[in-house]
């Protein structure tokens, strides 16, 4: 890194990063110069065509079996693993930008930031008392939150959606894609910001229930900062241990010195630290709920799957390519970790009444069980991680897309008691939504039973056999609020003045459809997925 | 020949397909109704190929209508199934009692907003996965299968049970997605253990059976308790059995027939298919426990049926007596006692079959299921208590039913060898006469007594006035003869019942044929289990 010349820049290998975070830039142009009337739809048109863009380069480059290299003076290095998820997220922002962009459920979308920017804040003001009344007790505060606003007043003519979410889900992304490649410390550290804060905003924006919005914003940022302040004071103890911030220079430093070890694992703690956070992994999961809860749930949706992707293909990175060589020392603390997360997943999911929180829990279960395959420092292991966000991502996406559609008189009707005799009322969105569950609970025939029996085995395979069985008992205990609600929609009666379930435009539909299906085909058929994950090497 | 089994699994579940989309008209309840019955008269057409078409002569291989194709290659599992004498048995049950539990629900009173079209699907769809569950070949897709059959039953419990629906199938469903889970530990193992042993990981049944025979004893038991822990709660031995009268309590009576004449049988399947072969040196080590919770079974089970007052509850616990039965034949480990236990696995199909659909129809005339409710029911509808005479004689094996070969064999098998544990369950033979000739006692013989059999109408008000009204006339059935409730079978219902009545007798008579299509299977599993048949004094093997 002392070199003076400019680095060599292996544009082919970067091209969904750069097609990614330029298009970012276009939008925020975009958002400066076009007229509000054509601004949504263009800048949705152009997400799209951005997203399409980079997966098309990363499979390009998939399949044209190029070496894995490292690139931009070794910061990222774009490998198999980080072409597969690669390939995932930008899957997976697909059906999530679809669900960002419906207008049929929520008239006018789900997003609302500042009205004195649309020049109407006067008659903002005026409405603020309407908004307060639809929002029921969440209502909104024009004098708190720096001039916004709620106007959910129904019977008008509603205030057209934020078109700047684009650009901010564009950047994450674009975070995302470089952190789960970076190849240094540093680099991944400038990711992690650059997809967090992004986040942090977008979580901010719900036009209904704007106080819980708001609060899940700044509690997400404010524990997202104390979290990225772990990651950097883990990173500075590294960097005094092996005197680089390069992973592959990490794991030549742990593999062959005589230098203190406490150094390396007091960094390497604090580094994992800030990497499970993101991960919502538990006991560092206390934000999971909130956020899940308050935030947009199209925003939520992007954010459970492609973030988890992300922070797990950061960890399985780092543990691989930096610490593999030390695995024996640190793993028996991770194992508690794992055994924690998987329990309070799945136990406090149990008590949960709110179905938003209840996936919450249980998103922090599946983190423990992702741990499980990350934790195998293996091929197995490795493959197995990365079909398992695959098929957690897709199925996470649509069931929060289902969820959005049960709505009673002020928006979502996210309590669990809204959802009996949903079977009745809706018998498709209700089929949909029992298989996601049986998903999620890893019946087979499903993703999330071929998932768990990779990332399962491979742990076995490993020597973790205690971890396994304590993932099997979990996987059951879980297995009861996920038919709870399944009892809900089709063994109760339906309340009389129940939600309604709203009937899905087109984005939304398409948006739940493909989840649908690829969690049933990566169920019947994961031939073709496995056979991509299986025999993926990080590079270094 | 496989491709009739193939055409046998997928027929059913194509059908359930079709018959539930057609659930969504009411106009075309009728129609989808017919469907499903016209296609389980085609899968038993299919089954009765399949029998005529299968080989027991020497030197036959012991699995027929082999079909593989490759699944998914990085589990290394295949899409395999094969038929063995104790599976095609059992799929021949199966094909035999659907289309009769389908005719019999055709006049059953469902609950609000439920359809009969929505029933006959998922009833469909049970057979359909049974029958890949019987026929896999493949432990990977044995597990799929195992698990997926709890899907269509939770939604029949759950849909058109009693009152208690929810709570019995959440326990249903918890409790055996428990055992699968610790199951799949064990088939994870044998993966994990074949990948070591063989070079790569495989799910193939007979590349298993090798490798997990030669595995240290230390490693076998482990992996046999996580299959065990499954089938245990399939199959209910005692521990592990609280689910089933609750399940069996309020499921509908056409699904509680298959729960407990077919999806149960996996359980003790599983033993003989998959515990025994698998892991000998285990099986050998671990038989006393077993034998030792097959014989409480036996006799707790019984006990428990003697003071049941529900009669589907009641039904439930013979039926945990009888579990206890197959599982003694099964560890016993003789040629006997095994083929005891694989014929009586088809024969407690029949006769709990005709036990529960006679209880059904006895409900489906006074509207509870519970027996103090009932009395003297043979004086108005002699054909009924017939039926239900013929059904209870053949639960407890009178000789000239069909259990009676079964159970024989089960003991006369297992004394050489146990001669304990099978004293301890000849008792059960006892039991059994009384739990089942007490029932027949209180509600077919006396005078005409019970709200449900005379009154108005049973859990109303003015049942508990006719109860002690009646009370007060026991003396008299004459006088209160002509308010009774209900009459005798009609035609059709005896029509329902009559296929199970002709295999009562005939297989009590001649269970030949199917003692031939068992034998190979049973021989096959002697050898892997790797014992011999006990010699008796005079030096002759039984």
């Amino acid at each position: 890194m002392t070199g003076q010349a400019f680095p060599s820049v292996d544009y082919g290998a970067l091209a969904p990063v750069l097609i990614v975070l330029g298009g970012a830039c276009v939008s925020v142009l975009l958002e400066a110069l076009l007229p509000l009337r054509v601004r949504g739809r263009t800048q949705l048109g152009l997400t799209l065509t951005v997203v399409a863009a980079a997966l098309v380069a990363v499979i390009v480059r998939a399949t044209s079996g190029a070496a894995p290299v490292s690139t931009l003076a070794g910061a990222l290095a774009v490998d198999g693993p980080a072409l597969f998820l690669w390939g995932t997220l930008l899957a997976l922002a697909v059906p999530s930008v679809l669900l960002l962009a419906d207008r049929s459920v929520e008239p006018g979308g789900a997003f609302l930031a500042d009205p004195v920017a649309l020049g109407e804040a006067e008659a903002a003001e005026q409405r603020v008392a309407v908004g307060a009344r639809a929002g029921g007790s969440s209502s909104a505060r024009s004098s708190g939150g720096g001039g916004r606003t709620g106007r959910s007043a129904r019977g008008q003519t509603p205030v057209e959606s934020q078109s700047e979410i684009y650009a901010l889900v564009l950047f994450a992304l674009g975070g995302m894609l470089v952190f789960c490649a970076s190849d240094d410390l540093l680099t991944m550290f400038v990711a992690l910001e650059v997809l967090s804060l992004p986040l942090y905003l977008l979580c901010g924006l719900a036009r209904r229930r704007r106080l819980m919005s708001q609060e899940s914003a700044v509690k997400y940022f404010l524990l997202g900062a104390f979290s990225s302040a772990f990651f950097l004071y883990g990173l500075a103890l590294l960097y005094g241990y092996a005197d680089s911030v390069k992973l592959s220079d990490i794991s030549l430093a742990a593999a062959g010195s005589l230098r203190p070890d406490s150094l390396l694992f007091a960094g390497l703690a604090l580094l994992v630290v800030g990497l499970l956070f993101k991960a919502s992994v538990g006991p560092f999961h206390t934000w999971t709920p909130d956020v899940y809860q308050g935030a947009p749930t199209s925003v939520t949706a992007f954010m459970a799957a492609c973030t988890k992707v992300a922070a797990f293909g950061a960890i399985l990175r780092v543990f691989t390519v930096a610490f593999g060589s030390t695995v024996w020392e640190w793993r028996g603390v991770l194992w508690v970790v794992a055994i924690a997360s998987m329990v309070i997943g799945a136990v406090l999911g149990l008590t949960q009444t709110d179905v938003k929180r209840m996936i919450a829990y249980s998103s922090v279960a599946h983190a423990g069980f992702l741990l499980l395959g990350a934790m195998a420092i293996t091929p197995q292991g490795l493959s197995a991680t990365l079909f398992y966000l695959l098929a957690y991502g897709f199925t996470t996406v649509a069931l929060f897309g289902l969820v959005s559609l049960v709505r009673g008189p002020d928006g979502e009707a996210t309590h669990l008691s809204a959802w009996a005799g949903l079977g009745k009322r809706a018998p498709v969105v209700a089929a949909a939504v029992t298989f996601l569950m049986l998903a999620l609970a890893g019946i087979p025939l499903t993703s999330g039973f071929t998932a768990k029996f990779a990332v399962f085995a491979a742990a076995l395979a490993d020597g973790m056999a205690p971890l396994v069985i304590v993932a099997l008992v979990v996987s059951a205990v879980a297995a009861f609020f996920y038919l709870r609600l399944i009892v809900l929609m089709y063994f109760s009666e339906p309340a009389a003045d129940g939600p309604t379930v709203s009937v899905p435009g087109p984005f939304t539909t398409v948006a739940i459809t493909l989840g649908v299906v690829v969690t049933l085909l990566l169920g019947v058929v994961p031939t073709a997925v496995l056979g991509w994950a299986d025999g993926l090497s990080f590079l270094g | 020949m496989s491709a009739v089994l193939l055409v046998l699994l997928l027929l059913p579940l194509v059908g359930a397909a079709v018959v539930g989309a057609m659930a969504r008209r009411e106009d075309l309840d009728r129609a989808a109704k017919i469907l499903g019955l016209a296609l389980s008269a085609v899968s038993l057409v299919l089954v009765i190929v399949l029998w005529a078409g299968f080989r027991t002569g020497p030197g036959t291989p012991r699995f027929q209508a082999e079909l593989s194709v490759a699944w998914i290659p990085a589990f290394g599992t295949r899409f395999a199934l094969g038929l063995d004498g104790i599976a095609l048995t059992m799929i021949a049950l199966l094909a035999v009692l659907v289309p009769i539990v389908l005719w019999f629900a055709w006049a059953e009173k469902l609950p609000a907003g439920r359809t009969g079209a929505g029933f006959t699907a998922l009833m469909l769809s049970t057979q359909g996965v049974l029958v890949g569950v019987f026929a896999a070949t493949d432990v990977f897709l044995f597990y799929v299968l195992f698990e997926a059959m709890l899907i269509p039953m939770y939604f029949l419990i759950g849909r058109f049970g009693g009152p208690r629906r929810q709570y019995a199938a959440v326990k249903f469903f918890l409790y055996s997605f428990l055992g699968g889970l610790i199951m799949l530990a064990s088939v994870i193992g044998l993966f994990v253990a074949s990948d070591t042993r063989l070079g790569e990981g495989t799910f193939d049944w007979a590349a298993l059976q090798g490798m997990a025979a030669q595995l240290p004893l230390s490693t076998q038991i482990p992996l046999f308790l996580g299959f065990f822990a499954a089938f245990a709660i399939k199959a209910p031995l005692v521990p592990f059995h609280t689910w089933l009268p609750d399940a069996g309590a309020e499921a509908p009576i056409a699904g509680g027939v298959i729960l407990l004449g077919l999806l149960d049988k996996v359980g003790t399947f599983g033993f003989l298919r998959y515990n025994l072969p698998l892991f000998p040196a285990a099986s050998r080590e671990l038989a006393p426990l077993l034998l030792t919770l097959a014989v409480i079974g036996v006799v707790y089970g019984s006990l428990l049926a003697a003071v049941q007052t529900d009669m589907k509850r009641f039904v439930a616990y013979t039926s945990i007596a009888h579990f206890g039965f197959i599982a003694l034949g099964i560890f016993a480990f003789s040629s006997q006692s095994i083929a005891g236990s694989a014929l009586y696995m088809v024969n407690h199909g029949i006769s709990t079959a005709m036990l529960f659909l006679v209880v059904g129809l006895l409900i489906r005339r006074g509207g509870t299921a519970s027996m103090t409710e009932y009395g003297g029911v043979g004086r108005v509808a002699p054909l009924l208590a017939g039926m239900f005479l013929i059904a209870g004689l053949s639960t407890i094996a009178l000789p000239g039913t069909n259990s009676f070969i079964s159970e024989f064999l089960v003991l006369l098998g297992a004394f050489p060898r146990e001669p304990v544990f099978s004293v301890i369950a000849t008792v059960g033979i006892v039991f059994a006469a009384l739990y089942m000739l007490w029932v027949f006692q209180r509600v077919m013989t006396g005078p005409l007594r019970g709200s449900a059999v005379v009154g108005d109408g049973p859990g109303a008000a003015s049942a508990a006035v006719m109860t002690s009204a009646s009370d007060g006339d026991a003396d008299d059935p004459s006088a209160r003869n002509l308010t009774a409730r209900f009459g005798d079978l009609t035609r059709g219902e005896v029509a329902v019942l009559t296929p199970l009545v002709a295999l009562i007798l005939v297989l009590g008579f001649f269970p030949g044929p199917v003692l031939e299509v068992l034998e190979p299977a049973v021989s096959a599993t002697m050898a892997e289990v790797g014992v011999v048949d006990p010699v008796t004094p005079n030096g002759v093997a039984r």
